[in-house]
């Protein structure tokens, strides 16, 4: 099956082209949100925390704040579009035509990493001004930003399929993804955290996604950069195998 | 010839309610056919199995000779659906729509049949305007060119002319007529039985999940004997004698009657009888039977178990 295909192409690129339309919503607010983080958490906790050796509080939250940025908005991106599909009507234009599973599938997960990145690179340029920031393992970053954004695009997908209301997905949002994002580390080293609440930080995949995104920054980690790579890679194949499940049986799509 | 659309045996039920009850038909290649029925009869719910929207519990569905679930990318290319709801994408301009359309088809470079369609449809105008900023009958136009944008062989209007204007009555039905002529098949549902009258070659009548009637539209003209006369008493009422004639409604305060009439030669008979009894005739039309009285008799028909499938 060509995953490239027109249909494919379309699709995503309609799906770009439907944020990119209203940039200011999806791709500004954002930044600024981000920037607000950073200079409040920044201005507070620097010189009085150190999270990793030798690196301020505001250097290492920069790359929290980056990654937290294109894990939420590459979920917002296909949940919202999807939601806005189906209680509008027009996802039938999307199910009428003869795109595969993998096509519908692939073409918002891209377009949801697209719109991650935009995001994380818009908060990055602002907030690297406010930080001395190195680049020890570049490959890394690249890595983690594209596996954690494909991610939470793909949560979206299955987010926006489950849900029939905009307030299910508001739930599906607030009590898991961000949830899941803010205690993955974003904030804080998890060493930090007492013994129970450190045993379940490794119970959430986000903070392999962040812990590793910042390793590619400072080459300090709390988990091998390898061991997060691994769990995240499986993560992504599972989620993607659910997706794939659900658009294949049509589930709250095909009646 | 492959049937453009086979049909067999098709049940579908939702939380115990069975929308189709064993739905079995072909619509040939080349057909211009009607589906007909009355509100909750099944026949968006069949629209939908065909489409792809809805799987049926039992039975199946092929375009062309594909079936709409195992082989749906090419069943799917043969297809052309215009939706019922005016569903549209707030965020693109009518040729943005209609391009991306047509890429989900898989079709590059399709400005030139796209143009034709808009033109056809008289939407070239409105090219650039944003979708939101369309009245209802335009965004219904876009509806009909989104379902054309692939050129299928097979076209389903899924009521395409409720809620709108003549002016896009008549340039749809221009438009589809062309393209029938041209070899495409279309299947119509419609609650204005004149355009199916107008329109279609051969009818099939829904009713509670159920075909209750399947023929050729001169076939289906020809059950109801006769013609209806209508007269408006000015003064007097319908003689006791002429009361079993009646067809299905008095209105007009009660002093306009349509009466059944099988002959031409009756006429003369009836208007006798009115003289006698004292009634004075205002007004007197002479109508023939159309796919109206037809579709009342077989719906009612159908009530008392009458299925009547040719």
């Amino acid at each position: 099956m060509n995953t490239f295909s027109v249909g494919f192409r379309t699709l995503f690129f309609k799906e770009i082209l439907r944020f990119w339309k209203v940039a200011t919503q999806t791709i500004a607010a954002p930044v600024v949100s981000a920037m607000l983080y950073l200079l409040i958490f920044g201005h507070v906790l620097d010189g009085r925390v150190e999270m990793l050796d030798g690196v301020s509080y505001t250097s290492f939250l920069v790359p929290g704040l980056v990654m937290m940025s294109v894990l939420q908005n590459a979920f917002a991106n296909s949940s919202s579009s999807l939601i806005q599909s189906k209680i509008t009507g027009n996802l039938v234009f999307i199910l009428l035509p003869p795109l595969s599973h993998v096509e519908i599938l692939s073409a918002y997960v891209v377009a949801s990493i697209v719109r991650g990145l935009a995001v994380g690179f818009g908060v990055f340029v602002i907030t690297a001004w406010f930080a001395h920031l190195s680049f020890v393992a570049p490959l890394w970053i690249v890595v983690f930003a594209l596996l954690g954004a494909g991610i939470l695009g793909t949560l979206g997908v299955i987010a926006g399929i489950w849900a029939e209301k905009f307030d299910q997905l508001a739930a599906f949002q607030n009590f898991l993804i961000t949830p899941a994002t803010f205690l993955a580390g974003v904030f804080y080293s998890i060493k930090k955290l007492p013994p129970f609440w450190l045993a379940v930080s490794h119970f959430n995949p986000f903070f392999y996604m962040i812990d590793g995104f910042r390793y590619g920054f400072f080459g300090q980690s709390d988990v091998s950069p390898w061991t997060s790579l691994a769990i995240v890679a499986v993560f992504f194949v599972a989620l993607a195998a659910i997706a794939i499940n659900l658009l294949r049986r049509g589930y709250k799509l095909r009646h | 010839m492959t049937a453009a659309i086979q049909i067999d045996s098709v049940e579908k039920s939702y939380k115990g309610f069975k929308a189709l009850k064993g739905v079995s038909l072909n619509i040939e290649q080349g057909e211009f056919f009607g589906l007909l029925g009355p509100n909750g009869a099944g026949k968006t719910t069949l629209i939908s199995t065909i489409a792809g929207l809805i799987r049926p519990d039992v039975g199946s569905v092929r375009i062309h000779g594909h079936d709409v679930v195992r082989d749906f990318r090419e069943a799917r290319m043969k297809l052309g659906v215009v939706p019922q709801e005016l569903v549209f994408d707030p965020f693109f301009t009518v040729r943005e729509t209609l391009r991306l359309q047509s890429g989900y088809f898989g079709l590059k470079n399709n400005d030139k049949w796209i143009d034709e369609v808009m033109e056809n449809l008289d939407l070239t105008p409105k090219a650039d305007v944003n979708m939101r900023a369309l009245s209802g009958g335009m965004k219904r136009r876009v509806l009909v060119a989104q379902a054309l944008v692939h050129k299928p062989p097979v076209i389903v209007l899924d009521e395409p002319t409720a809620g709108v204007d003549v002016e896009l009555r008549q340039t749809l039905w221009k438009f589809i007529s062309r393209l029938n002529r041209e070899g495409h098949t279309v299947v119509l549902t419609t609650h204005y039985l004149e355009e199916a009258q107008a329109m279609c070659q051969r009818v099939a009548m829904l009713k509670t999940g159920n075909v209750v009637a399947l023929d050729t539209m001169s076939q289906l003209l020809r059950r109801v004997s006769g013609s209806s006369l209508v007269v408006h008493l000015k003064h007097g009422s319908l003689p006791e004698g002429l009361r079993h004639l009646v067809a299905h409604d008095e209105n007009n305060g009660g002093k306009a009657y349509t009466l059944r009439v099988n002959e031409y030669s009756e006429v003369e008979g009836i208007l006798a009888r009115l003289r006698e009894s004292g009634a004075e005739i205002d007004e007197m039309q002479l109508q023939q039977a159309d796919l109206e009285d037809i579709f009342i008799q077989i719906m009612e028909g159908a009530s008392q178990a009458g299925v009547s499938v040719r």
